[in-house]
Parts: C-alpha cells; sequence; structure tokens
C-alpha cells in the first residue's frame, strides 16, 4: 500500500498535522504505539472526566483528538515502527504481525521523553519519574498511597504536585535541585517577557498551590539517594533522611531521537537544552528530502508549540506533495508563525531556569546504575573509559550498556555524560548512539512475518 | 500500592498473577499489576532484583511482563482488554519449543 504521507506519533504534533494534512488533501496514515490519540501530555484524554484533577490543559487536547476522529487520516493505533526503508518504506508491527507501508513523505512526530535522573537506589520499586506517576494519573486513574516524595526540578514537577494534592494523594515533600545561580541566570532579559507572562502567572500559581496543600519544599537537599532493601523504604541526602513510600523524579525533558537517528538525519548538539536534535528548516524538513521533524522531537517547546510545528509540516509537506502552491503554503502559514513565536519567545527563560545542573547528568557516585536494562553502573563505565573506551559506541562493546531491551534510550545521556567527564570533552564531542533496526523490539514472528506479508516489497526494504 | 480515584469508573477485569483486578478502559497492563498491589513487575535476568515500571511512556523497557502466554511485551504501552492475562517476568525468558 502507498501513501502520500506517513506521520509517526499521535501526540499534539502528529494529531495536528495529520488533521490538517486530510483538509488539504493528502492520503495522510496516522501510526502510533498507544490505543488511543494523545501522545504522552494528552494521554488516554478521550476518556478524561471534564472535573479530572489534572485540570484544564490537559483537557485541551480533546478537540485535537475529536478532530482527528472525525477527519478521513487512516489512525493506526497500537502499531509500532520498526523500520524505514529507502523510498520510504515502513515496516510496522501490530498484534505480532509485520505490515508493509510505502509513504512519499514521512512526518516523525515522535516527541520527547523524561531526561533520565540516575541516582542511587533509582532502579528501586517505588522510585519512578513524574511523567510515570502522572500517567498513572491520566490512564488509569490510579495515585500512589503512602508517602510520596518529588525530586528535581522542571515545570512538570510542581504540575505533577499540584495535581496529585488535587487527586487526593499530596506528596510529603517536593525536592527542588534548581541550582540558585539558574535563577540569576534566568532573569537575564529575554524578548519574550510579555509573552511569558501568563506562563509565569500559571507557573508562580502552581507553586503556591503545591505549598497551600502542605507540600514541604527544600531547595538545599545534597546528595539524595533512594534507600530500601526490595522496595522504597526512605530517601536519604547528606544531612538527613526522610521515610517514603514513593519517590517521582524529574529532570525535564529531552527529544525522542531514537528514530530520527537511526536514520542517520543530520543532528546538532543543543547546549541550550542540552540534548540533541535534528537539524531542520523553518518547515521541519530534514537533512533528508522526504522527512520532516515535527513537535517536541525537534527540540523542547511544549504540546501548544508542537501542534503550530505539526501545521507547519503538514502545509510544507502539501506543497511538497504538488497539493498547494508555495505562495499558498506561505499564506496560510503567516499566522501560525506569529502564533509559534510568541509560544516559543519564553522558552529561553525556561531552558536557562531549569537547565540541569552537572550532578544531575553525571553521577558523583560509582555504584549507581547507569544503565538499568544491562544493569552496567557508573563505574563500570568510568573505569572502560580509563580502558580505553573513546565514546558511547564504545562503550557499548565494553560493557553492554545501551544494549538491552530499551536499546540505550534511558542510559544514552547517562553514559554520554559521564564519558565527556571522563575525558574532559564536550558532549557534543563525544557524539551519541548510533540506533538501529528494529527501532523496538519485535518477535521472531514478525520478523518472519515480513515475506509472508508482501513479498514483492520485501527486496526494497 | 496504587489506589483507584473514585471518578474513574473500572470497568475491565483482567487477571493478574492468577488473581482478579477490575481497572478503568484505557489503563495499560501496567497499571493493572500496580492496582493489583503488587511493587514490583519484573525480576532482572543479570543481577536478580526486583524493578517496577519506571518511565510508563514506553521508554524504559522496566515494565516487561507476560501478556496473554506472551513473554517481554512493554505493558506500559498494552491497554488492558477483557480477560487479558498478565503475569510478571521472574529473570531470563526461555524459548519453549513446540511442534507442528
Amino acid at each position: 500500500m502507498t501513501v502520500e504521507l506517513a506521520i509517526i506519533g499521535a501526540g499534539p504534533a502528529g494529531m495536528a498535522a495529520a488533521a490538517l494534512a486530510d483538509e488539504l488533501g493528502l492520503e495522510t496514515v496516522l501510526i502510533d504505539e498507544q490505543g488511543s490519540p494523545g501522545g504522552q501530555i494528552y494521554r488516554a484524554v478521550e476518556l478524561a472526566d471534564p472535573g479530572t484533577p489534572l485540570g484544564a490543559d490537559y483537557l485541551a487536547g480533546r478537540p485535537l483528538a475529536a478532530a482527528l476522529r472525525t477527519s478521513r487520516v487512516d489512525y493506526r493505533p497500537s502499531t509500532t515502527l520498526w523500520h524505514v526503508g529507502p523510498e520510504g518504506t515502513l515496516l510496522l508491527e501490530t498484534a505480532g504481525r509485520t505490515e508493509i507501508l510505502t509513504a512519499r513523505r514521512i512526518l516523525l512526530a515522535t516527541g520527547a521523553l523524561e531526561r533520565p535522573a540516575p541516582l542511587p537506589g533509582w532502579t528501586l520499586p517505588g522510585v519512578m519519574t513524574a511523567g510515570a506517576a502522572q500517567i498513572l494519573l491520566k490512564s488509569s486513574g490510579l495515585v500512589p498511597e503512602g508517602r510520596v516524595v518529588l525530586a528535581g526540578q522542571g515545570p512538570l514537577l510542581y504540575l505533577v504536585a499540584a495535581q496529585l494534592a488535587r487527586a487526593g494523594a499530596t506528596p510529603v515533600a517536593l525536592f527542588e535541585a534548581t541550582p540558585l545561580r539558574n535563577y540569576l541566570a534566568a532573569v537575564r532579559p529575554v524578548a519574550g517577557w510579555r509573552a511569558g507572562r501568563q506562563l509565569l502567572i500559571k507557573g508562580l500559581g502552581l507553586i503556591a498551590a503545591v505549598k497551600r496543600a502542605g507540600v514541604r519544599i527544600r531547595r538545599d537537599v545534597r546528595g539524595l539517594r533512594a534507600v530500601g532493601q526490595r522496595r522504597l523504604e526512605r530517601v536519604a541526602w547528606e544531612d538527613g533522611e526522610l521515610a517514603a513510600d514513593y519517590l517521582l523524579l524529574h529532570e525535564g525533558i529531552i527529544p525522542n531521537v531514537q528514530v530520527s537517528l537511526a536514520l542517520q538525519l543530520r543532528h546538532g548538539w543543543d547546549e541550550a537544552q542540552l540534548c540533541w536534535r535534528p537539524s531542520v528548516d523553518a518547515w521541519g524538513q530534514t537533512s533528508l528530502p522526504n522527512i520532516a521533524v515535527a513537535g517536541d522531537c525537534a527540540g523542547i517547546s511544549g504540546a501548544e508549540a508542537a501542534v503550530l510545528t505539526g501545521r507547519l509540516a503538514a502545509l510544507d509537506a502539501a506543497a511538497w506533495l504538488g497539493h498547494i502552491g508555495a505562495a499558498e503554503r506561505d499564506r496560510r502559514a503567516a499566522p501560525i508563525r506569529a502564533a509559534l513565536d510568541r509560544e516559543q519567545a519564553f522558552r529561553p527563560f525556561l531552558d536557562r531556569l531549569y537547565r540541569p545542573s552537572r550532578s544531575a547528568m553525571v553521577p558523583t557516585d560509582d555504584e549507581v546504575i547507569a544503565c538499568r536494562c544491562e544493569e552496567v553502573s557508573v563505574g563500570e563505565i568510568r573505569r572502560a573509559t580509563q580502558l580505553g573506551a573513546h565514546g558511547p559506541n564504545q562503550l557499548k562493546a565494553f560493557t553492554r550498556c545501551g544494549m538491552g531491551p530499551c536499546q540505550g534510550r534511558i542510559c544514552g545521556p547517562v553514559v554520554a555524560a559521564i564519558a565527556a567527564d571522563m575525558l574532559g570533552k564536550s558532549i557534543a564531542e563525544i557524539g551519541t548512539w548510533r540506533p538501529r533496526t528494529p527501532f523496538k523490539p519485535i518477535t521472531v514472528g514478525a520478523l518472519a512475518d515480513l515475506e509472508a506479508s508482501d513479498s514483492a516489497a520485501a527486496p526494497g526494504v | 500500592m496504587f489506589r483507584p480515584r473514585p471518578e474513574c469508573p473500572r470497568t475491565v477485569a483482567v487477571t493478574v498473577e492468577g488473581g482478579t483486578v477490575t481497572v478503568p478502559a484505557g489503563a495499560s497492563a501496567a497499571a493493572a499489576v500496580l492496582a493489583a498491589g503488587f511493587d514490583s513487575i519484573r525480576v532482572t535476568p543479570g543481577e536478580g532484583v526486583e524493578r517496577a515500571p519506571y518511565c510508563m511512556t514506553g521508554v524504559c523497557f522496566d515494565c516487561l511482563a507476560e501478556i496473554d502466554g506472551v513473554p517481554n511485551r512493554q505493558s506500559c504501552m498494552i491497554e488492558v482488554r477483557p480477560e487479558m492475562r498478565i503475569s510478571r517476568q521472574m529473570g531470563a525468558r526461555v524459548i519453549i519449543p513446540t511442534t507442528g
């Protein structure tokens, strides 16, 4: 089967791009791993109760999902993209079967992931990301019972604290990791003060709500660790400890570049956001002519901006495929660009304020697990660099880090930061993994199914 | 322990480690394991230590579980279906030869 546009990921960028592409007459397929549209930010939003403790910003995902549902887009939930071949051949896995699809143009809208926050004991049951606790509330209506502690930094940390308090699971403490110097750096004049005013008011309101709910906020906690035998029992730091049943970690979010790296698209290190991201033009066009990216996988800008970059990419796809002319594309793009400028104007403030500290990226303790899948410690990574491993891909061969089922998604940033630190180089110089097909583990059955599914197309993949 | 919120009707009954638990439609299999009261969902193949879902967003693979007899499923990305059978995954998987 051949389509004009295949969009990967049904979060805000993917949903918005798909609906507009359909409106512009493009034959569009939207592929998503989850069972319903929304991505992580609007996960399970279609089923949300209007009075949800998640708040009004979460419900903003509903019109996007509704527009997708009423469109002619060929929406394929519970489907995993595991390979992209030349000529836009996509290999998809759904319910253990392989399907081959060819797309003239591909839009990656693979979103973001929480920056891994390794600390002693972070592999213990009872320790999870703040985002994970939020997902449990969003899609399953579950809240952690007992003493909940949040630690780290970023807008999501306070948001989750406030949401848990509204849901009757008020955390006992929030340890904010933002260094004081970040506050000083953040207040440097930025062009976006006017545009950012609302966001700032919202943020301050959240912090106030968290305090009102009785959450103890501490900013002076150093050397935080999770302690317990078979599960978390307490959190401890340099000069204190607190009994805890759950520790929710967050250090901001970074683009999910697993697929874009595997496709060898040109990437650059973003020093402001401390992450890799694909190099793109103003439409999201990548270094490969038939592939574009939109949303947070191209750099963190948030859900509202993701909707806008998704629409810009849809307009560009329509022009590229000959449905509209360049003039119409530009005319339609003008108001979207103006809105995007407003959305992004305040981002430098957030990037400076929530810039992770060195200790958040490079664990000092050698015993900390760096690669959760293969159970490789920070110390083993350090020793391998002393033995001569000079970058992430060699460290893989030396220690097996990054070779487990997550394919380096979690330990990639950790391993690169440790190696850069050991070798006295920047992460930009050290580089990152080179992920390969399959993008996610598949069964032998799904692989064997490849020939059966479409033998004529197989030689091209 | 995770407890359910009152505003989310629990309508889908699944089996976790042989016991029945009822969760909202749209919940993930990983969430069903937590809702059933289990702290951990797997034991690592290497060190043999317990793990629980860490990211819930399809990234970390610490939620690997056996779903309807198929091991190594990313349970945070799989929505519950009525009568789904979910088992925790203890240690490394083995290949069981089948005939025919």
